[in-house]
């Protein structure tokens, strides 16, 4: 079980040295006595002992043995890393390495003794670790819950800060916090009490009195009023900052909604995706602004349609050369096309039409019937009812005949071609909305900055759209907004997170491949085909779930 | 397909697929005319002499020789999975960017320029084992569970594996460009039949053959190449002739790591600076040889990457100078993405290819 333990502490070294501690030290989960830098640590441990409890012997002392140990061996790991850090000169190499790190790993201790408190508080988390592991779900669920509700209150801070803004809850405000600082040892308390109760009460509730909840239908309706009602009171409650976050979401829904035509339903792996915005943003710049590259000074309004029209035609003027490429190769050649746009914009070359890398600049704010949609909480309307709009044809398309055709050719795309379906005109069908749908979202994103640069249109934008998806469920609308809200509006709220981003779509990518394919909002088709596999394998069903669902 | 007796039977097929194929005939025939008109022009300017011309050849042999030695670790991968290993470009990027922690001190103390052969050779040592790890360890947490997966699934992992590298390669050494020592042996020029040619691209072209060479030879004559071989070859029937598949996939994979660091370390002799996205545009580059040479096939790999190297060196001055265009070498990386995406549209199966194309779908 040392080799657990090994793990974890090779990713707790990782996760010290690249900075990531460092950069939650400086958010307090309880003011003054714990941050959540220290939080990630001691959720390593812990997590190496819940491992090991469960990879190893059936009898209980041998589980939680397995785990103490693990945990040990990851805490003794740690204390390596302390001892080396205050004899060996590693910031030479390792830029995050800094004093700040080993200060925490040690809490004023000698490298020595240090070691030594490491390893047993290692031994104990993992022993916590797997008790947790081997304790019954119905107490483990209200536990967990607990703990992240007193881990949200410290994370997502200033916006609940935000949210308490009011006068009349400055009293709720400094109970539970202190003036500008993390959260007090009360407000945590109470918030993981809250969170572990809500998590308990719940399968009492839905056992004592089944008939308490709401019919299905009415349930649905009650559900979407609270949401709109949400929807259109969050930015005025919340200020221009809580309204950027949403419109930046807003608009990567737009694109995730279109990419998932491509990738989620027609099984088209596009990372060329971020040129369509790019083309939809250029095109309502150049016909709007009043700056030297505007060639028309038209009106946001009748800039729009045309701004969709032209990345329509973009993506399937780009999709009639990939049509013959599948898998693969497609990706590898649709990001050819994208760097080739993004290329020729930046280039000198186009530069008195396109402005190089200076861009477009003064693109003029739409105006509604006298009103001028300046800010973001203006244009926060702006964008849901955009996504709105097109989350409605999308989920149109879903179930419509072409909708179905695009998974058939997912599915297998020779199969399709026998079936009758015009491979042509279908997937052209969604290389063109696809890319529509991302013009739109391109539109309202040169009118919010109010200038277009290459620089906006990076190749991470195309794999942050594609992480989102994933993250979201492939094929699932629902799923796009879960994944932008996640991977787009969290980072936004944990600013001191904001470097990291990347390496988490990046991890989260690969462990969402590994460990629930299907996404967190799976689409209806995907779960279904994955409960088959499970029923018929279900000693393998751990890591195989979903993966081997299409197999070939 | 194509013959005039199918496409009677399946008249409707033909009619949508000619507006299809006219597309692409405009597309091929508008390159060609870029291509032509471009050179045309050039030479009828006469702004190149015939010196600059063999620098820019010379440079893009010694590039070549760089994307050559990457587009063996895509080109292996790809023959034995059939999957293109995305990460690859950050397994080169991560040898080179840890194996400058090891030049830094070594050119402070001036052991570098006392035993510059010796330190080249080290560098190339620590970059070949940084990168092989990184590229043992993807395989093992990224690829290897979902040998079974359907295709979408280990590219999207790959992606993720490739964006985390180059975000954990930052977080850990940090997102500014450090500037590589210079070895005081390789500055200056060489003459070779009367021509002067840069020393460090000489070292780099010789380097990256030699190492190519043991490659090729590694892969002909060994056993452990016999069975990667075969293990590309069919996985099934190499298991049931006692291989065991699971090493042989690790082994290639560390084989191709460790070329790719090694030309990490040649790549920053000549651009003589590291940066966590270095490995980006390398990698594609480099895949795109590896299909222009026919994936799956190692001498490919070779020729792609020089030819790639070259055509991408000469490119802007011959084809786009000609045309015109203001500061044609910003768009050198078009010039390659555009043979990127020609040869995966009409020619799959690349220049020298086995049709691996047609057996994938």
């Amino acid at each position: 079980m040392w080799r657990v333990g090994l793990v974890f502490g090779a990713v707790a070294w990782f996760v010290s040295l690249a900075g990531l501690v460092e950069a939650l030290h400086a958010r307090w989960v309880v003011d003054g006595v714990f941050s959540a830098g220290q939080a990630l640590l001691v959720l390593l441990l812990a997590a190496s002992g819940w491992v090991g409890a469960r990879r190893s012997g059936a009898t209980l002392a041998a589980r939680l043995g397995a785990g103490t140990v693990a945990g040990a061996t990851a805490g003794f790991c740690l204390g390596l890393l302390a001892w080396l850090g205050a004899h060996v000169n590693l910031r030479a190499m390792f830029i995050n390495a800094s004093p700040v790190l080993f200060e925490l790993l040690l809490r004023g201790r000698p490298p020595e003794s240090g070691w030594a408190a490491n390893l047993l508080v290692g031994a104990a988390l993992g022993l916590a670790g797997s008790l947790v592991g081997v304790a019954p779900a119905g107490l483990v669920r209200p536990l967990l819950a607990g703990l992240a509700g007193a881990l949200g209150l410290g994370l997502f801070q200033d916006l609940v800060l935000l949210i308490l803004q009011p006068e009349a809850l400055t009293s709720v405000r400094e109970w539970l916090f202190v003036a500008g600082g993390g959260p007090t040892v009360q407000g945590v308390l109470a918030a993981a009490t809250a969170s572990a109760a809500g998590a308990g009460l719940r399968p009492a509730v839905k056992t004592l009195a089944p008939g308490a909840s709401l019919p299905p239908r009415a349930a649905q309706v009650v559900w979407s009023l609270v949401g709109v009602a949400l929807l259109a009171t969050l930015p005025v409650a919340g200020g221009p900052f809580v309204a950027q976050v949403l419109v930046i979401v807003g608009l990567y829904t737009l694109m995730g909604l279109g990419l998932n035509l491509e990738v989620g339903l027609a099984g088209l792996l596009d990372l060329g995706f971020v040129a369509f915005f790019a083309i939809g943003a250029y095109t309502v710049g150049l016909l709007t602004s009043t700056g030297e590259h505007g060639i028309a000074h038209w009106s946001f309004w009748a800039a729009v349609p045309v701004a969709v029209l032209v990345s329509l035609v973009a993506g399937v003027v780009l999709g009639i050369p990939v049509l013959g490429i599948r898998g693969d190769y497609l990706a590898i050649a649709t990001l050819g096309f994208g760097e080739i746009v993004r290329l020729l914009v930046l280039s000198d070359a186009l530069r008195p039409w396109l402005g190089g890398s200076q861009g477009v600049l003064a693109i003029p704010k739409p105006v509604v019937a006298g009103f001028e949609l300046s800010g973001p909480q203006h244009l926060y309307y702006l964008t849901v009812v955009a996504s709105a709009v097109v989350a409605y044809v999308a989920w149109r398309l879903q179930d419509s005949r072409l909708g179905r055709a695009w998974m058939a050719i997912r599915e297998d795309e020779d199969v399709a071609e026998a079936l009758g379906i015009n491979l042509v005109s279908v997937k052209l069908l969604a290389y063109g909305l696809g890319a529509a749908f991302a013009g739109v979202g391109g539109a309202i994103f040169a009118v919010m900055v109010g200038s277009v640069f290459p620089h906006s249109f990076q190749l991470l934008i195309s794999i942050q759209v594609l992480a989102l998806i994933i993250v979201g469920g492939m094929g699932s609308i629902p799923g796009v907004l879960v994944g932008s809200a996640v991977l787009i509006g969290l980072p936004e709220l944990l600013r001191e997170f904001g470097e990291f981003r990347f390496l988490v779509y990046g991890a989260a990518l690969v462990a969402m491949m590994l460990l629930r394919p299907e996404g967190l909002l799976p689409a209806a088709a995907q779960r279904r085909e994955l409960h088959a596999e499970v029923e018929a394998e279900p000693q393998s069903a751990q890591l195989a779930a979903g993966t081997a669902t299409e197999g070939r | 397909m194509g013959s005039v007796a199918a496409g009677a039977v399946r008249h409707p097929v033909v009619r949508r697929l000619s507006f299809v194929d006219a597309f692409l005939w405009a597309f091929r025939l508008a390159v060609v005319l870029v291509v032509v008109w471009g050179t045309v022009g050039t030479l009828r300017l006469g702004r190149y002499t015939g010196e600059q011309w063999v620098d820019f050849v010379v440079f893009g042999l010694a590039q070549g020789g760089i994307y050559a030695l990457i587009a063996l670790g895509y080109t292996m991968v790809y023959g034995i999975l059939r999957m293109i290993n995305f990460a690859h470009g950050e397994v080169f990027m991560s040898g080179a960017y840890t194996a400058y922690f090891v030049a830094a001190p070594l050119a402070a103390s001036g052991f570098l320029n006392r035993h510059p052969i010796l330190s080249l050779l080290l560098l190339v040592a620590v970059a070949a084992v940084v990168s092989t790890g990184v590229a043992v360890l993807v395989e093992r947490v990224a690829y290897r569970p979902l040998r079974r997966a359907p295709r979408l699934v280990p590219l999207i992992t790959a992606i993720g594996a490739s964006f985390f590298l180059q975000y954990a390669f930052r977080g850990l050494y940090g997102s500014g460009f450090k500037a590589y020592p210079e070895f005081e042996l390789f500055k200056g020029e060489w003459q070779v039949l009367g021509i002067g040619i840069l020393r460090t691209q000489a070292v780099v072209l010789a380097s990256a053959a030699v190492l190519m060479f043991a490659l090729y030879q590694f892969v002909m004559r060994t056993k452990v190449g016999k069975a990667m071989r075969a293990v590309s070859e069919d996985k099934d029937a190499a298991a049931l002739m006692g291989i065991d598949v699971d090493r042989i996939i690790v082994l290639t994979f560390a084989v191709g790591g460790a070329a790719a660091g090694a030309a990490g370390i040649l790549y920053a002799l000549v651009f003589k600076q590291v940066h966590f996205f270095m490995g980006f545009v390398p990698g594609i580059k480099a895949f795109t040889s590896a299909v222009l040479g026919g994936i799956g096939n190692i001498p490919g790999a070779m020729l792609g990457g020089l030819f790639l190297g070259v055509v991408e060196s000469v490119g802007p001055a011959l084809f786009l100078d000609g045309l015109g265009i203001v500061a044609p070498y910003q768009l050198k990386d078009v010039i390659a993405f555009t043979m990127l995406v020609m040869v995966l549209i009409f020619r799959p199966q690349g220049i020298l290819g086995e049709r691996l194309a047609a057996k994938r779908a």
